[in-house]
């Protein structure tokens, strides 16, 4: 049985908070934080990006499964803020965690799903006995342009994982994948921030998808809400993950443990995945979980895992994603926050 | 061997030589130390220059100086360790009279560094660090020798205070020192609240970006005696190597090339260190003159900063160092100050350093450094 | 800086923190060298330095080269890894005031610099508190 064996999280130091963004704009953050759920998110650092985030994350998976980096046969990269438009950001990972060079290597793209997309391929190509472990990265830098309601939530962070047929953290139970073309939100070739349909994004782009991968899959391997202890959806604001796990039937305390975005933000292709690590870090053995991405434009990979008994080895052997969520919080304001993040012009 | 002497120096006014190109600064200097030699032929010439390619996109600038210094066809070489570049250059032509090879070599070290900006100079003075494991980082030489400088006050005590001494002290002989760039005097507080450029380090403690040249003429000691020249004989000469990773040494506090340097020029000159009546040595920061001092065992180790503070080093003191304002007031064109430091000791023994002159000194000593201390050269000169 | 060629050759020490080790004295030399300057041994063998240390010395620069404008204000120090091996890199993720000798770094993989906007992006390593 093919699953995870190893499971890693980074999280950037630096936040900014929600009435810091409002000030700027002169929005009202008292709703804002009641409407999106949202208090503070993550801002990178000017020298922190989707791939130092990625091998920081992936280290970490590392040290949960103990296996030797040359051995593995696949190192994928999930992100839609990738450093370079021509030129792949997982030989950089690939190179540094020891990987080379016998890999195959991809950076994958599909908006916030580009994380889950790497891990399905890893697991498939591990379940396919082509390589013995593969390891995928969800991870982004995400831009929200100045203003937007997206810069109160796009956020950064990277979640990697290793899969493989050996010392199992999580089984892989079943998978399944959901999509449509449906034009909810791009970024055009050149253009600096990305631009959204509004409330299009909703009902028939994220919650469509979400329930339609999440239906499909419990489906397939005929089980219900109940049958699962944990619930991991993507999300790029507070409300939305429990929306849709109303509507699907899910109770709250089967979301709580991977909601993470009223402190991180949107992660983008970091974020469940990032769900997801932290939900292992506080699962037991024979624990089931699911876990569905949602990627705009738009699709849903879906996963079911089932925790093993190595989880109580491997927990401790790398940061807790909430506990780096949690501590070491550096607090900018928006005149730094926009100087990391190149939001000021400046002369050549 | 042949004994050296050294009968001509020329230097004009340091600073921000805006109207002056390279070649202009260099031949004005030149001629000015073949009037003093009294000499219109060379054999030879040697140039420390650190970085004419960074300053002035200009390499191959041995062949040019020669030129226009209406010398060609005389063998001309550019001798680069950095900032120690000038003081090489000295013991080379030294090392070319006293082989037997050439009578007379004229010695010049230059930098022209006022025609990049400031971040551009910054960068084009780390190049003496290691690029690949230090200037990679970001790292500058401010920012070297303030590391130097926070492990010496954290290993020996030595105060901020201490270090603004060096400065004012300095100072203070460069007042006295008309060709300096900065001829003024500064107090203890000024060097204080001076503005930050790498903690602990400030402005102050810092030895400026300048222009300017300055050229010296060898010969043989005979041939001066003939000329009827004042002779001024060089005795001693050392140089040495360290790494220039500050990160590689084994004490991060202690200039080891110099120390080498020291003690080959000791035991050649036949001198100690307690004998020498005056020098001139690489103040390029504050800290630096500190951690000379001791690895010349001018003072014990660890024990530069309080020795300042006492005023051993200053003009009337015990051992006056950089009787010339050193690099912090006289300025620091990096290639020229190995040789501005022999200029300085020469005047000082032949008694023409005027306001600011030792009294009675016979010995003097110069410890030029190149880097964060990878490259150093020491000579001693002794009045007939 | 670094050109393609230039940067791509130090991949190994600066992503995997290559280094060797003398066979006779055991001094170990990061970036790896081809003689030992110790004891003059030519037979080295390839290991990889420790990726924790303790702070030597350090500052700030306030004053960068130009190509480092935007970072500054920056610390850099001095560490000694836990295998002897003393190392020049930024520290990052730590206010100014809470810089200490002594203190516990960690290497962290961070982009060290960028060649203009639309140069090579170098990476490597920084120091973060451990």
């Amino acid at each position: 049985m093919q699953g995870i064996v190893g499971y890693g999280a980074y999280i950037p130091r630096n936040r900014i908070k929600v009435e810091e963004i409002a000030k700027v704009w002169g929005a009202d953050a008292p709703s804002y934080k009641r409407g999106l759920m949202l208090e503070e998110k993550s801002v990178p650092s000017p020298d922190q990006d989707t791939i130092t985030m990625s091998v920081e994350a992936s280290k970490n998976a590392l040290k949960r499964a103990k296996i030797d980096p040359a051995e593995i046969g696949a190192v994928y990269i999930g992100s839609e803020s990738h450093p370079y438009a021509v030129k792949p950001s997982g030989t950089v990972l690939a190179e540094a965690l020891g990987a080379t060079p016998e890999a195959h290597t991809a950076d994958f793209e599909f908006a916030c799903k580009a994380g889950t997309e790497g891990m399905y391929v890893a697991l498939s190509l591990v379940k396919a006995d082509e390589i013995k472990y593969g390891l995928a990265v969800g991870a982004d830098t995400s831009q929200g342009a100045p203003g937007d309601a997206l810069e109160y939530s796009a956020a950064a962070g990277a979640a990697s994982f290793i899969f493989g047929k050996e010392n199992i953290v999580a089984k892989a139970i079943e998978t399944y994948a959901y999509m449509t073309d449906t034009p909810d939100f791009w970024r055009r070739e050149y253009q600096y921030y990305p631009q959204h349909g509004g409330r299009f994004t909703g009902d028939p782009a994220y919650f469509k998808h979400i329930t339609g991968a999440a239906k499909g899959i419990m489906d397939k391997a005929g089980m219900k809400p109940a049958d699962f202890d944990y619930v991991i959806f993507h999300q790029p604001n507070g409300k939305f993950p429990f929306r849709v796990g109303k509507m699907l039937g899910f109770q709250k305390e089967q979301i709580e443990p991977g909601w993470l975005v009223n402190l991180l933000g949107n992660t983008y292709s970091g974020s469940s995945p990032l769900g997801l690590t932290s939900t292992l870090d506080i699962s037991k053995s024979g624990d089931m979980i699911l876990i569905v991405s949602y990627g705009s434009g738009a699709g849903s990979d879906a996963f079911i895992f089932e925790v093993t008994d190595r989880i109580d080895e491997v927990r401790d052997l790398a940061p807790k994603t909430r506990d780096v969520l949690e501590n070491n919080r550096n607090y900018l304001e928006y005149g730094e926050y926009a100087k990391f993040r190149h939001k000021i012009k400046k002369a050549d | 061997m042949r004994e050296v002497a050294v009968i001509g120096t020329g230097m004009t006014k340091w600073g921000e030589l805006w109207d002056k190109s390279l070649r202009t600064i260099f031949v004005e200097t030149a001629l000015l130390a073949l009037k003093d030699a009294g000499v219109e032929k060379i054999d030879s010439m040697y140039v420390g220059s650190m970085s004419s390619g960074l300053f002035v996109g200009q390499e191959h600038i041995a062949s040019l100086l020669a030129d226009y210094l209406g010398q060609a066809p005389v063998p001309s070489a550019r001798v680069e360790t950095a900032c120690a570049s000038g003081g090489l250059a000295f013991r080379l032509g030294f090392i070319e009279i006293a082989s037997g090879m050439s009578e007379v070599v004229l010695v010049s070290g230059i930098e022209k560094m006022t025609d990049v900006n400031g971040y551009e100079a910054t960068y084009a003075l780390g190049t003496a660090a290691d690029q690949e494991y230090e200037g990679y980082h970001g790292i500058t030489f401010p920012g070297l020798y303030a590391l130097m400088a926070r492990a010496h006050m954290e290993k020996y005590g030595t105060t901020r205070e201490q270090l603004a001494m060096v400065a004012v002290k300095n100072h203070k002989n460069g007042a006295k020192n008309p060709l300096a760039q900065f001829p003024f005097e500064i107090t203890v507080d000024a060097v204080l609240n001076s503005v930050m450029v790498a903690d602990p380090l400030r402005i102050l403690d810092c030895s400026p970006i300048t222009d300017g040249a300055a050229a010296v003429i060898l010969c043989p000691v005979e041939m001066a005696r003939k000329m009827g020249k004042p002779v001024v004989k060089v005795t001693g000469t050392g140089h040495a190597t360290d790494t220039i990773a500050l990160s590689s040494r084994k004490d991060i506090t202690w200039l080891e090339a110099t120390y080498q340097a020291g003690k080959k020029a000791y035991e050649m000159a036949g001198k100690k260190p307690e004998e020498i009546d005056v020098l001139e040595v690489h103040d390029c920061f504050t800290i630096a003159e500190i951690c000379v001092m001791e690895a010349l065992g001018l003072v014990e180790k660890g024990q530069g900063g309080k020795a300042v503070e006492e005023g051993w080093t200053a003009l009337e003191g015990k051992i006056p160092i950089n009787t010339s304002g050193g690099l912090k007031s006289k300025g620091h064109p990096v290639g020229a100050t190995g040789v501005a430091q022999v200029i300085e000791i020469v005047k000082q023994l032949r008694g023409e350093s005027v306001e600011r002159q030792v009294k009675d000194a016979k010995v003097g000593m110069t410890q030029n450094m190149g880097g964060s201390g990878g490259s150093t050269v020491v000579h001693v000169f002794e009045k007939e | 800086m670094p050109t393609p060629s230039r940067y791509w050759r130090e991949i190994p020490q600066r992503y995997r923190f290559e280094a060797n080790q003398c066979t006779k004295c055991q001094a170990k030399f990061f970036p790896p060298r081809l003689i030992c300057p110790e004891c003059k041994n030519k037979e080295l063998e390839e290991t990889k330095i420790e990726e924790k240390g303790k702070l030597l010395t350090y500052t700030i620069i306030r004053v960068p080269p130009h190509q480092y404008v935007d970072q500054a204000p920056f610390a850099v120090g001095i560490v000694e890894l836990d295998d002897g091996v003393k190392l020049t890199g930024q520290i990052v993720d730590c206010d100014f005031d809470d810089l200490k000798i002594g203190m516990r770094l960690k290497l962290e993989f961070r982009k060290v610099y960028q060649e203009g906007d639309s140069g090579i992006l170098c990476y490597g390593y920084k120091f973060v508190p451990d």
